[in-house]
């Protein structure tokens, strides 16, 4: 079959998916719930098995977010079934529901409402057998420990009732759910299903697995972007002990290798042996926001409101700038990968994995249904890393050498120079205030690259970029609103009666870009944050009181009133010297998760350094199944961008990528890290659940800048708010 | 052959003696507490105990481990017995991902043996070498405080 057909086909067959997921037929029924509505059968999602236990199926993968848990409980609770009897499998093509990607805090929205209902479906269903077999009806019956009981006495197992349980059709809406008020698993303290394994040495991670026959690869990446191989001297490596093959494809290179360490050894010495064109030439970093702030972009209004405005208006502006950042997963990129006949089976720590198995399947050539990928945990995840991109890496070594388990990883300096970026970003903004100091006006725009070059197509996979034929590209998009990519959270939540925000999407990219942890969210709140500060300065005003004159989401007054209460802002005792205070709120995606924080901090005034004292948070991801998850994801989010804020930035000089080591992309080490981070978390049972994971990033950064221009009194605008930075402001 | 004491138990292993430990305990043993980060003894996610000190194990070569008693996560306990400092953090549920947990569990184990009572200050300084990108930072202090107390019970109770 030539190239021409069988791009045709695939695109057929992509199509036909979206064609079957979007569902015209089900447009006049009521939509089923969460990702029930793209995979609307119960035996997606749930199956009653005969030894009494049920098996549930999530297309969310464990990212270390404790998701398995949260479902689990969910579950659980609707089961009225132990967590012990209930087997979760993890994302797979060949058994689970395709839910996309695991990713913008989607879980427990998507998957946690699909499980909620199918389980509490199948728990009806389980009644209503009981009810055939009791000759009663179903309303008098009630279930507990995984049995059904009659007012009588008579009990039946789940077991005995699972053959007469029919789940080969669709999910119905509506489904009753139990009444919060008698919950017992959800909401309740269950420890994390996975915490045990990992803390005593259990196999517990794709880096950890083994498969009989298995052996290593490695690979030797370019010294940089668009470098291409000129001469390869590999006879001295093709020798080297443990030395199973040498793989080459254009400018793709590696090593397979009996062991671990010998494919390492190996790959250093291709490395001496290869040589390279220069590549690329990359920005000037010193300029970098300007040369962003030049490029051609594409303007969407994602927000226009037309409002008289008075006279004797007080106008102020500013901008916003974050640099490069980087995933920077502790553990490097892996996978496994076998090639049997025509079957290619992948083990991966995918964010997706159906979405990387088309990926993988164009740039293999193969057929879709001939590529498994199955999801196995990998190292923490905080969005689009180089996991898709080592599963295509072990995909292309497994055909090398078809009947053995090829396991890849990356070298750490190969995952900090080839990982997708979050993008740098600019923003401008330029508010009026009246004369009684109320916000009237807002004018905003945000500069960025799209935040999702996530695979689908080969394309974007990185071993495409080596290969001697590459796959032709696709040009970048942007993600619409209303939940957005540059310009999540580019509106903001406050009551502005004139109003324009202006997306202005930049195609061209001048480094690998795509999805880390909050996408714009976190520029966006840091620039709408650290300006409510400015505006409340220039109005007199607290910053609380300040924020809460703007807004009426009694669900955002909330988490503001109940952040500042904890924090002590208007009662607490005065800070010491050289501290400051910061308080910030967003609404992720203006549709998930509230979030409002209040910060300490402290300024070192010799070195610049500033340390994230104490923080106060208070959260409303709806209804909570977990609040010890909820508490430790947004610990670590707080943690995360206060990283990301105080010193983070990928670093490059014109001939590549700098911040290849954790000396060159420092992260918050035990000294900087906080005393207290105390999470309070609003619970509101029988609500939907909004998700947790990304919406601490945009606030923390606000409230740290804004407790450094309380310190200070100095505005800093740019990230990260480094010592070096900090130092030379205050020496102006 | 390379002999390693790991654990307790005497190994002969047939490895090349410039192999760095991590890939003796991890590819040749079986055993994948250690983890991988960076190679370059910046993140300690391979830490293990070598004669009581903490030890990146991605830099130290077999060869330099004659004579010398090499302690892994797996050596401190398992998932139906966890030691002391694995059972707090477990019950400080001190993880995210878990990926750095291993060499955190044994730096503050070398710590907990050398300082049975450290300050805040102490344990940070200590554990200053060892990243975590999730943010579990104070949870982990919580974890090395809470198991330093129920190491001292526990000592206290065999006397």
């Amino acid at each position: 079959m030539n190239q021409i057909s069988r791009r045709h086909i695939l695109g057929s067959g992509a199509a036909l998916i979206v064609a079957f997921t979007a569902r015209p037929s089900l447009a006049q029924e009521a939509k089923l719930p969460g990702s029930l509505a793209d995979t609307p059968m119960l035996n997606g999602w749930v199956r009653a098995d005969a030894d009494g236990g049920v098996t549930v199926f999530t297309g969310k993968g464990e990212l270390g977010q404790g998701i398995r848990t949260a479902l689990l409980q969910v579950a659980s609770e609707q089961l009225d079934l132990p967590i012990a009897r209930i087997t979760l499998i993890a994302p797979d093509t060949k058994l689970t529901p395709n839910e996309g990607y695991t990713s913008g805090s989607h879980s427990m929205p998507d998957s946690g409402t699909a499980i909620l209902n199918a389980t509490a479906e199948l728990r009806g269903l389980l009644v209503d057998a009981a009810a055939t077999k009791f000759g009663l009806p179903a309303d008098q019956l009630t279930t507990s420990n995984g049995t059904v009981q009659a007012p009588d006495g008579r009990r039946i197992g789940y077991g005995e009732l699972a053959s007469g349980v029919a789940l080969d059709r669709k999910a119905r809406p509506g489904v009753k759910l139990k009444d919060p008020a008698t919950h017992s698993v959800i909401g309740k303290p269950v420890p994390r299903i996975d915490i045990p394994a990992k803390m005593t040495g259990g196999a517990a991670f794709m880096q950890d697995m083994r498969l009989p026959g298995m052996v290593h690869a490695r690979l030797v990446r370019p010294p940089t972007y668009g470098a291409t191989l000129l001469s390869l001297d590999s006879t001295a490596v093709e020798a080297m002990p443990g030395m199973l093959k040498l793989v080459r494809d254009g400018s793709y290179l590696a090593v397979i290798a009996e062991g671990e360490w010998q494919a390492i050894q190996a790959m250093r010495a291709l490395a001496q042996a290869a040589k390279w064109t220069e590549g690329t030439p990359f920005p000037d970093q010193s300029k970098i926001f300007d040369t962003i702030r030049a490029l051609p972009a594409k303007d969407t209004v994602i927000l226009d409101k037309k409002a008289e405005l008075p006279a004797n208006l007080r106008t102020i502006s500013a901008s916003y700038r974050r640099p490069y950042g980087m995933h920077g997963s502790i553990g490097p990129s892996c996978a496994m990968a076998i090639l049997e006949g025509d079957a290619l089976t992948v083990w991966t720590h995918t964010q997706g994995v159906f979405p990387n198995r088309a990926a993988i399947a164009d740039l293999m050539k193969m057929p879709p249904a001939k590529v498994r990928l199955i999801h196995v945990e990998g190292s923490g995840c905080y969005g689009h890393n180089g996991a898709d991109d080592a599963a295509a890496d072990a995909a292309l070594l497994a055909r090398a050498m078809p009947g053995r388990p090829i396991r890849v990883q990356w070298m750490r300096e190969q995952e900090n120079a080839w990982e997708p970026y979050t993008p740098a970003m600019v923003t401008e903004v330029s508010a009026a205030l009246d004369s009684t100091g109320k916000i009237v006006d807002w004018q905003y725009g945000v500069w960025s690259n799209t935040h999702s070059n996530r695979p689908g197509n080969g394309a974007r996979l990185l071993p495409s970029w080596h290969i001697a034929e590459p796959l032709k590209p696709q040009p970048p998009t942007a993600i619409p609103q209303p939940e957005g990519g540059g310009d999540r959270n580019g509106i903001p939540l406050y009551n502005v009666p004139n109003a324009r925000v202006v997306s202005h999407f930049i195609a061209e990219e001048k480094l690998r870009v795509s999805a880390m942890r909050g996408l714009g969210a976190y520029t966006n709140v840091f620039s709408i944050e650290s300006f409510m500060d400015e505006l409340a300065l220039a109005a007199g005003a607290d910053p609380v009181a300040f924020r809460l004159a703007h807004l009426t989401d009694q669900r955002a007054r909330d988490v503001i009133t109940l952040a500042a209460d904890q924090f002590g802002w208007t009662k607490g005792a005065p800070l010491p010297t050289g501290h400051g205070r910061g308080f910030a709120f967003a609404r992720y995606k203006n549709l998930a998760a509230y979030l409002a924080i209040a910060v300490e901090i402290s300024v070192n005034r010799a070195t610049g350094a500033v340390r994230l004292v104490r923080a106060e948070v208070a959260i409303d991801s709806g209804q909570a199944v977990s609040f010890d998850g909820i508490r430790n994801q947004t610990q670590g989010g707080v943690i995360q961008a206060a990283s990301w804020t105080i010193i983070e930035q990928v670093t490059f000089d014109r001939a590549g990528i700098t911040s290849k080591d954790w000396r060159g992309y420092p992260i918050l080490r035990f000294a900087a890290v906080p005393d207290a981070v105390t999470v309070h978390v609003i619970d509101r049972p029988g609500t939907p659940f909004l998700g947790t994971g990304e919406a601490a990033a945009g606030p923390t950064a606000a409230a740290i800048a804004n407790a450094l221009a309380d310190a200070t009194k100095l505005r800093m605008r740019e990230l990260p708010l480094s010592p070096e930075r900090v130092k030379a402001a205050l020496a102006v | 052959m390379i002999a390693l004491n790991i654990n307790g138990h005497e190994h002969q292993l047939d490895i090349h003696p410039s192999t760095p430990l991590l890939y003796a305990l991890r590819d040749t043993l079986h055993l994948h507490g250690a983890k991988y980060g960076c190679g370059l003894g910046q993140c300690g996610a391979c830490t293990v105990m070598v004669d009581g000190r903490a030890t990146y194990s991605c830099l130290i070569p077999v060869a330099a481990l004659a004579g010398l008693k090499v302690r892994t996560l797996e050596g401190l306990g398992d998932e139906a017995k966890p030691s002391p400092l694995q059972q707090a953090f477990i019950d400080e549920q001190a993880a995210q991902c878990g990926y750095c947990s291993a060499g955190m569990i044994m730096r503050a184990q070398a710590l907990l043996e050398a300082n049975p009572t450290p300050t805040d200050a102490e344990i940070r300084t200590q554990m200053q070498t060892n990243l975590c990108r999730c943010g579990t930072h104070m949870r982990i202090i919580a974890a090395i405080k809470r198991a330093a107390v129920t190491m001292a019970s526990l000592k206290e109770a065999v006397r």
